[in-house]
């Protein structure tokens, strides 16, 4: 492409033609960090060790809800080998808004909020001497009356979480528990439901669940007197831990340098801090020295960022045909004892994307209730309102005897179909995804006693986000590019690939490092779907960039106009005939010279990117219910989405089947269970139980690709969508197999058993 | 801090020796004395399986075992899972699979697989899933993961 092409696109940004044929992108290379991967050489947040280290400990309140009335550190500080202590009155007073929320969760001040809320904690020469000492901690609790469940938490009467904190949308009367209201819609609702054949209503609940990453959270961080400070981590985004720990401890933020560990799952649950800021609060108390602060699983299930549970309302209006009329949604959604955890706005949004309805109306709660401060859990918000949408929609298909795939293809948003929550679609493939659902050989096979099919769709925005990407061309021809978003699930693949395709060389010729917040411009965490879309497209555009430095060279070298070249195969070319007859100029050439051609060239671009395609996707799933036991296993499994285009196709189907296996613990058996003491009851993996290799069948995936032209290969993001249709599809599968209708999740044998019995 | 346990042992075939607390797990001494970050802490409590090894040929979580009973046994670890600098054909396969996202549970599961295949070199999908239930993956949902230990067991027949 000739070099004005190549600045157009960098300036346009947007729609690109992504109908081209690749040499790279949709291929199935290894994965770069393979290797260290399955060698044990990865280092993850735990796996970091370093000179005069100390080891920390938390000490955690058993309580859900109490005022602290003294806390007696001494017998902790003069323990052996303890070298500081700190406690929430030692971090910096005068915070508001999300950092004081975010220093208030790092450590309890005056009140504990919930069971495993931070009050102190100990730096000593080894783990163990820490472990000692934070249990010669003396805290003197004042009990206060708690509050669990979100529909308790709103009623009259309810224990007050906090004061001041009712935002000003809240109807008045309201309990001050309800912190935040939403409320939209657009067409006439009441037009909607007399326009139907059949109006229906229920009520749903889903409970709290835990994004379960493997790596619980890992730190050590360093920080002196002068205020500047060192943090290795596992996290989502680096940049978020700097600015975050900058805010709670009073820092500035360039002071802090912030290096992302290998990440071990995530999930959202990896987007926020914890217990980094302890860490260096403690180094600075102990002269400086690094601290390393390694959660317990106990700790990670108490106090580290569980989803919202909810209590959601649905009612729909449909004719005899399939014709959805009308849509209303009521939700209800504590996000634990912070305003603005509960992902309310976005579940509300995703409550009737799929579809597209003349009439709609949205209305939600956000709710305070005594539990760990919600953090943000794969398409936040959307597998609760799938849950309750695609369950009311599949019992009313049902009721009227029609097909669930073809009512979903009947109403089912496409491109120019105004969405539930505003925009206009633009090019979006549900209806392709429905149609390759129902095409798949699964539907073919026939079910048997106590088996039942379900199916649903599900939505997921998609994001694209501050985004800082680098290039650089070594002196051999290769590439290095500098990312800021933590390879999560193979994008070090995804973005090689799509180097390599834009520059035309070898996959094996780019190296994709993650770097630290000192190397690049601000960069948002991997979340929302965006690593492969948006450090993508940014090292796409550094890419033209040196393209247009390496077209130069060359047409200087030449004597030509610089109009006169074009970059094609990894190489300077002539551009036509007329430009003179010069044999092409290869990466590697100019990287060998390009010390005596001008200096070192490399790329960069930085931006908050546009051009988000949002992703869709179509469950279908069979289960065979044990009428005796009451017990839900999964025959067969199949996910449906669209990829936009799938980069590197294995990772991909990867993120298809990975979301679809959180789904699946979501609806059948994750949940947090607390006891009239607001206690959590079940904070390790035995008792908080993830789905294992023998609950699975293999997960069947199809990816649909219509590309979106916001990006130049056409990516959307794959990361959540997945994680949405399965806790409908598969309630509506056990509706099929048992004719019981379960609306509250998780559906365990237990409450399947009871449904069976009581009918 | 003072009553440290002296402890002779092999990891990996080499002889180590090492002091330890009594309190402190295999898992912490692999870690945190012997350098092999390989083996990790998912959950502390043997039911995630992050931190599997072999002890004696016996797949276990490093996790639940004291250090000081490593004293005279042999001790397997991800990091003696390649040999001589090549690769175990689980290890090629894996990562030709795409068998790992985040790659934490990677190593436990590895070294658990290797230990299945080395009892039972033909073990059907349901064997395999049976035998790996005790590693938890949040990431992959399993799905090639035992597509990559079927076709390494079947590759190792092969070559057998």
């Amino acid at each position: 492409m000739a070099l004005d092409e190549v600045k157009e696109i960098v300036e346009s940004g947007e729609n690109y033609d992504t109908d081209k044929e690749f040499k790279y992108v949709g291929t199935r290379p290894d994965r770069p960090d393979g290797l260290d991967k399955v060698t044990g050489r990865a280092k993850y947040g735990a796996d970091h060790y370093v000179a005069n280290m100390l080891h920390a400990a938390v000490l955690r309140a058993p309580h859900a809800h109490a005022r602290i009335v003294s806390i007696d550190t001494s017998k902790a500080e003069a323990a052996d080998g303890v070298k500081a202590v700190v406690i929430g009155t030692d971090l910096p007073e005068g915070l508001t808004g999300g950092d004081l929320h975010l220093q208030e969760n790092t450590l309890a001040r005056d009140k504990v909020y919930y069971d495993g809320h931070a009050v102190a904690a100990v730096a000593a020469t080894s783990a163990l001497a820490a472990k000692d000492a934070v249990k010669l901690i003396e805290v003197e609790y004042e009990l206060l009356p708690h509050v669990i469940d979100v529909d308790a938490a709103m009623a009259e009467g309810a224990p007050v979480i906090r004061e001041g904190e009712q935002g000003p949308t809240v109807p008045e009367g309201m309990h001050p528990n309800v912190v935040n209201y939403i409320e939209f819609g657009h067409g006439d609702l009441d037009a909607g439901f007399d326009a139907a054949d059949l109006v229906m209503e229920n009520t749903y609940k889903t409970e709290a669940t835990h994004q379960g990453y493997i790596e619980p959270h890992a730190c050590v961080g360093q920080l002196g007197d002068d205020g500047k400070g060192e943090m290795w981590v596992c996290t989502q985004g680096q940049w978020f831990i700097r600015k975050m720990c900058a805010a709670v401890l009073g820092l500035e933020a360039s002071n802090l340098r912030v290096t992302p560990s290998e990440i071990g799952g995530g999930f959202g649950g990896k987007t926020t801090i914890f217990s980094e800021a302890i860490s260096l609060a403690l180094s600075r108390k102990a002269g400086g020295r690094p601290v390393k602060l390694v959660m317990t699983r106990s700790e990670v299930l108490r106090a580290t960022g569980p989803t919202a549970s909810t209590s959601m309302d649905v009612k729909i209006g449909m004719k005899n045909d399939g014709t959805m009329t009308a849509g209303k949604v009521v939700f209800r959604m504590q996000g634990g004892a912070w305003p603005d955890m509960a992902p309310t706005g976005m579940a509300l949004n995703c409550a009737f994307a799929s579809y597209d309805l003349p009439a709609v109306y949205h209305e939600g709660y956000d709710v305070l209730a005594n539990r760990p401060k919600a953090a943000a859990y794969r398409a936040p918000g959307s597998p609760m309102a799938a849950f309750a949408v695609e369950s009311l929609v599949d019992e009313m298909t049902r009721k009227l005897g029609l097909d669930p795939i073809e009512v979903r293809i009947k109403n089912g948003a496409k491109e120019g179909t105004k969405s539930s929550y505003g925009p206009t679609y633009k090019k979006i493939g549900l209806l392709e995804c429905l149609e390759a659902a129902k095409a798949h050989p699964n539907l073919a096979e026939k079910l048997g006693p106590n088996q039942g099919r379900g199916v649903a769709a599900g939505f997921w925005f998609n994001h694209g986000g501050e985004t800082s990407v680098s290039m650089s061309l070594g002196n051999d021809g290769t590439v290095t590019v500098s990312a800021g978003t933590p390879d999560i699930g193979g994008s070090r693949a995804s973005v090689a690939l799509m180097v390599a395709e834009t520059l035309g060389i070898p996959y094996d010729h780019v190296r994709v490092n993650i770097v630290e917040t000192g190397a690049l411009g601000f960069n948002e965490p991997s979340h929302g779907s965006r690593a492969t879309f948006a450090t993508g497209k940014a090292a796409v555009e550094a890419c033209n960039q040196a393209i247009g430095e390496m077209c130069r060279r060359a047409a200087k070298r030449w004597g030509i106009d610089e109009d006169a070249v074009e970059w094609k195969d990894g190489a300077v070319h002539p551009a036509g005939p007329n430009a003179g007859e010069f044999p092409p100029m290869t990466i590697k050439k100019i990287g060998q010279t390009m010390g005596r051609s001008g200096g070192p060239i490399s790329g960069h671009h930085e931006t908050t990117a546009g051009g988000v395609g949002e992703s869709f996707g179509a469950h279908v799933v069979d289960v065979e219910v044990d009428p005796e036991t009451g017990k839900t296993t999964i025959l067969r499994y199949l996910v449906v989405q669209d990829a936009g285009r799938a980069i590197h196709p294995s990772y991909v189907e990867g993120q298809y089947q990975g979301g679809a296996a959180q789904g699946i613990g979501w609806a059948l058996n994750e949940e947090y269970v607390y006891d009239d003491m607001g206690r959590l009851q079940n904070p390790i993996f035995l008792d908080y139980r993830v789905p294992v290799a023998s609950d699975l069948p293999m997960i069947d995936t199809v990816i649909i690709e219509v590309p979106n032209p916001g990006h130049p290969y056409g990516v959307r993001g794959v990361g959540e969508t997945g994680i949405t249709p399965p806790l409908p599809a598969i309630a509506n599968a056990i509706a099929d197999a048992t004719g019981r209708r379960l609306r509250h999740l998780p559906m365990t044998p237990a409450k399947v058993l009871k449904a069976i019995k009581n009918g | 801090m003072s009553n440290k346990i002296h402890v002779s042992t092999k990891v990996n075939g080499d002889a180590v020796e090492f002091l330890c607390d009594p309190r402190e797990t295999l898992l912490d001494v692999l870690r945190d004395r012997l350098n092999l970050t390989g083996a990790k802490e998912g959950c502390g409590t043997g039911d995630c399986g992050a931190c599997s090894v072999t002890v004696d040929g016996r797949l276990i979580c490093s996790c639940l075992m004291l250090g000081a009973e490593a004293e005279g046994k042999e001790i397997g670890t991800i990091e003696g899972v390649a040999e001589g600098g090549e690769l175990h054909p689980l290890q090629r396969k894996f990562i030709e699979h795409a068998a790992l996202q985040c790659g934490v549970c990677t190593p436990g599961i590895l070294v658990a697989a290797k230990n299945l295949l080395e009892k039972n070199p033909d073990p059907t999908e349901e064997q395999v899933r049976y035998w790996l239930a005790g590693n938890l993956c949040r990431c992959t949902g399993y799905d090639k993961i035992i597509r990559a230990v079927l076709d390494a067991a079947e590759e190792m027949r092969g070559a057998a």
